[in-house]
């Protein structure tokens, strides 16, 4: 049994032997390309849907432990920002879902118009973040040594939120769980912003090699997978939103 | 190789744009909607003794679940993916529903004390 | 009882390794360190596990020397604490996680299904990396200090009241669990997008539907418990969280979330290990798997139910009553394929040609051993029981049973049976079967006695025992002493069979299965073309016409 033949393929086989050159060579077609890589990602963002998974379920838990102390916590979310950045984020997977349009009808203007529209959002939603997260450092609501719980025993003493939600003082151990509530709104939103710093950084890269042309001659994949992501980080923001923004503002 | 095109068409079939800008209006209606129902008070559903249901959660968790339907089906392009890709999202959605609910029938049923 | 062997090797006098082969393809470290070769990559692989089991069984060994006596002789408690928990980081994390999946799944799945590589090469070789940058931080952690928590790092102990290396031992972890999930995800892709024309799932060999389920627990298990570092490492860091009752947070949280990865992680142990069992059964029956289609259903259905029972982990922590009772009715049935595999593999058995060689010898102490271990999770999964036998040496005698007489033997197996195809060359058969069986025999001097002194009501974990046990610790360390010759000798003559081996030729076992229909050791690209495939798995008939037409036409 040293003979090494295996059953051949024959003119098939060698018929498919010219192929583009962004097909790599272990895969037999590039549609078989396309297929694998698109499932790839697919998987890929079902790991991350686990992945945010254990902090929603942590959420859950301490959201019905400590009601009050999210309620009062998320009226110091300012639903202004909240809202303006779920509505920048979904404008973003819009010019996401435009640039994969561009890419697939060979439009390479459009393709960089909405690539550059889609990165401007992602440089929005971040800055609004950074605003946000400073006025928590300022207001001394970063969970640690520095937390006050000042704003939860005497919510007068904390005029812009009194006036639009004239909160009761909690008590002082329920008004120490607010700790718990920062703690998973930083946690929570800063998970959600590492993913959208490495997908402003993908995109950033994207737009040097849209401008050189490598997604407008047939070879859409990058640009389509890269696309899921983005739209994924989208979804998780939705949920976020609702979940840390509108607790109960009656 | 032209049915290798048409096979190639077939299975990525090119949404329009006149879709992806439907689908936005509705997902920013959805925002305007679920912000504005976070200002109201909607009420409670004593289901039985010890059991009840606030609507306001269950109806921002619903927008939610219908925006992230809209983009997951349209600008994922799920709607017009084969089927194994329908099969994924959906294992994964269960998965997600698997941890959070039955960790929940633990925390639940503590409170129903010992036998 | 006439001694037969299937081995049909090359007349040796003329036989050589094939000059062009993907061992030989490129020289120099660069072409390995960047390779996107599957093959190169498992055995890369292959290279750094063995390095990892052999610390953690030095860990093991120091274990059990402790335990010699009643007292803490040898070391202090807390330094009994950090050698018990790496050896379960190591032994768990960083050998058999990757173990059967990483080295022979890498290596023969893209064979298996008639493709020239993994979908993803490259992420491939980032998944190997990511091991080795996990190996290297438990290395630093161990060097630094160790961990003492136990490899279930238990809230509020790891956050709050411990000083050890547990942020460093987390965050390897966590690279640990992405290396794992790279790997599962590219064998998923791989198996539903790169099979062969003609090869339909019902075709493919067991093995790959055993990796294919535990591809599924990688990839939608592992991201729990990386989450779950992530929490535990911010806790450590900021005192503040979700684990700790001190803030007002939950311990049995982390516990929710911790096992719900950790249980079917033991199934993504297990689950290429009866594949690998599957595969070495039938060729050394000589016959098919007996109930395929079943066999490869309970493979998807333990890791389905798997992924529904981990709460029984929990049983005396806390949970509800009504929680742990949900929680055990779903243990008792998960019991259930795994069962059915051992029928199956039992079937095949019956009315097969049998012989011995090494990889038959270590599926037929699989079979023995992990129909041990499973038994023994059955009453562990009944609550009344467990209250009374979890915490104490019976736990560990159970999960010892099912991953080392289980899993490792399993793995051992597939090592010697794949060995040829790898390397081209035989390994010594007397001396393997001398290993298998001292193997065997101290595994179970190890390990049965700490059965015994479960149900005596020896706590786990503990440095200092009652008095009374002392004898069968002896007895349980005077096995482990002979279990360690039955490890060690492997290591010693697999490598002199590099040399010095017979030359294996294309199919000594004479196998099915398209990996044995290809040179030892195989191409870079695997084939020279694509085959078609035409017949079943397990086809010995379509074995034989091959053959036969192979002796025609050389004539």
């Amino acid at each position: 049994m040293s003979d090494s033949s295996t059953i051949a393929g024959g003119a098939l086989a060698e018929a498919q032997h010219e192929h583009p050159p962004y097909q790599r060579h272990h895969f037999e077609t590039v549609d078989q390309q396309f297929d694998a890589t698109n499932f790839a990602m697919w998987l890929f963002l079902l790991t991350e849907v686990m992945f945010f998974g254990g902090l929603f379920t942590a959420y859950l838990i301490m959201r019905n432990w400590y009601y009050p102390a999210f309620v009062v916590g998320s009226h110091q979310l300012s639903i202004f920002w909240g809202t303006a950045n779920t509505a920048v984020l979904i404008a973003s997977s819009f010019t996401m879902a435009m640039s994969v349009w561009s890419a697939e009808t060979r439009r390479k203007g459009l393709l960089l118009l909405y690539l550059c529209l889609t990165l401007v959002f992602g440089f929005t939603f971040l800055g609004i973040k950074a605003i946000e997260w400073h006025e928590k450092w300022e207001k001394h609501h970063i969970p640690g040594p520095s937390f006050s719980v000042q704003s939860f025993v005497d919510p007068a003493s904390d005029p812009e939120v009194y006036k639009e939600y004239h909160d009761n003082p909690l008590q002082a151990d329920m008004a120490q769980k607010t700790q718990e509530y920062f703690f998973l709104y930083f946690a929570m939103t800063g998970m959600h912003a590492l993913h959208m710093v490495v997908g402003v950084g993908i995109l950033i890269f994207m737009i040097f090699r849209a401008k050189a042309g490598a997604y407008t001659s047939g070879h859409v994949t990058f640009v389509e997978n890269f696309g899921l992501y983005w739209h994924f980080v989208d979804i998780i923001w939705i949920y976020l939103f609702a979940l840390l923004y509108l607790i109960s503002r009656h | 190789m032209s049915e290798q095109n048409q096979q190639h068409e077939q299975e990525h079939h090119i949404v329009s744009p006149t879709t992806y800008l439907i689908i936005l209006l509705a997902l920013l209606v959805g925002t305007a909607a679920t912000v504005a129902a976070s200002f109201v008070d909607l009420g409670e559903w004593h289901i039985a003794a010890g059991f009840t249901l606030f609507w306001n959660p269950v109806v921002a968790l619903a927008i939610a679940t219908t925006k992230m339907m809209l983009v997951v089906l349209f600008f994922m392009h799920v709607k017009y993916s084969p089927k194994l890709t329908k099969l994924t999202v959906s294992a994964g959605i269960f998965m997600f529903l698997v941890l959070i609910s039955m960790t929940l029938t633990d925390y639940m049923s503590r409170a129903w004390g010992r036998w | 009882m006439s001694a037969t062997t299937i081995v049909s090797l090359p007349d040796q006098s003329t036989a050589r390794i094939p000059k062009m082969n993907f061992l030989t393809k490129e020289n120099g470290l660069l072409s390995w360190l960047l390779t996107g070769d599957h093959k190169r990559i498992a055995t890369l692989y292959l290279i750094s596990i063995t390095f990892f089991f052999f610390i953690g069984g030095a860990l093991a060994g120091l274990i059990r020397l402790e335990l010699l006596t009643p007292q803490t002789s040898l070391m202090a408690a807390d330094t009994y604490n950090k050698v018990f928990t790496m050896h379960g980081v190591i032994m768990v994390f960083l050998f058999l996680v990757p173990s059967v999946p990483a080295t022979i799944g890498n290596f023969v799945i893209p064979m298996m299904v008639g493709a020239r590589d993994l979908a993803l090469p490259k992420i491939n070789l980032l998944s190997w990396y990511l091991y080795v940058v996990a190996g290297i931080m438990v290395i630093y952690s161990m060097a630094a200090g160790g961990v003492d928590t136990g490899w279930t790092f238990t809230t509020p102990l790891s956050t709050h009241y411990l000083n050890t290396h547990v942020i460093s031992t987390g965050l390897a972890i966590f690279v640990a669990g992405f290396s794992s999930i790279f790997t599962g995800l590219n064998f998923i892709v791989t198996i539903h997008k790169m099979r062969a024309p003609g090869m339909t799932w019902f075709r493919l060999p067991l093995f790959v539907w055993s990796n294919y389920a535990a591809s599924i627990l990688m990839v939608l298990g592992t991201p729990v418990l990386a989450i779950t570092l992530v929490l535990v490492v911010l806790e450590r860091l900021f005192h503040i969280g979700v684990f700790d009752p001190a803030y007002g947070g939950d311990p049995i949280l982390f516990q929710h979330l911790f096992w719900f990865y950790s249980h079917p992680a033991v199934y993504i142990m297990i689950l290429p290990g009866m594949g690998v069992i599957s595969e070495v059964v039938s060729t050394f029956s000589r016959k098919r798997v007996f109930g395929y289609t079943a066999v490869a259903f309970s493979s998807v259905a333990i890791a389905v139910f798997g992924f529904f029972v981990w709460a029984h982990h929990m049983f005396i922590m806390g949970i509800s009553n009504y929680a742990a009772l949900v929680f055990s009715l779903l243990t008792m049935l998960v019991a259930v394929p795994s069962a059915i595999k051992i029928f199956n593999w039992a079937f095949t058995l019956y009315k097969g040609s049998i012989t011995f060689e090494t990889p038959m010898l270590y599926a037929f102490g699989f079979m023995g051993l992990f129909t041990i271990g499973g038994m023994t999770g059955v009453f562990l999964g009944s609550t009344g029981t467990d209250i009374h036998l979890t915490e104490t040496y019976f736990i560990v005698a159970h999960f010892h049973f099912v991953m080392v007489g289980g899993m490792l033997m399993a793995f051992l197996s597939g090592i010697h049976f794949w060995w040829p195809k790898w390397t081209g060359r035989m390994y010594p058969e007397k001396i393997s079967q001398l290993a298998a069986i001292v193997t065997f025999i101290g595994f179970n001097f190890t390990f049965f006695p700490q059965f015994i002194l479960g149900t005596l009501g020896m706590p786990r974990r503990y440095a200092a025992y009652p008095p009374e046990f002392q004898a069968l610790n002896v007895f349980s360390t005077a096995g482990a002493t002979i279990l360690g010759v039955g490890y060690l000798l492997p290591i010693l003559y697999l490598t002199w069979s590099l040399k010095y081996g017979a030359i294996a030729g294309d199919n000594p076992w004479q196998a099915t299965g398209l990996e044995w229909q290809t040179q030892s050791p195989p191409l870079t690209e695997n084939f020279p073309v694509i085959p078609i495939v035409d017949h079943e798995a397990y086809d010995y008939e379509w074995l034989e016409h091959q053959q036969q037409k192979e002796v025609a036409s050389v004539g």
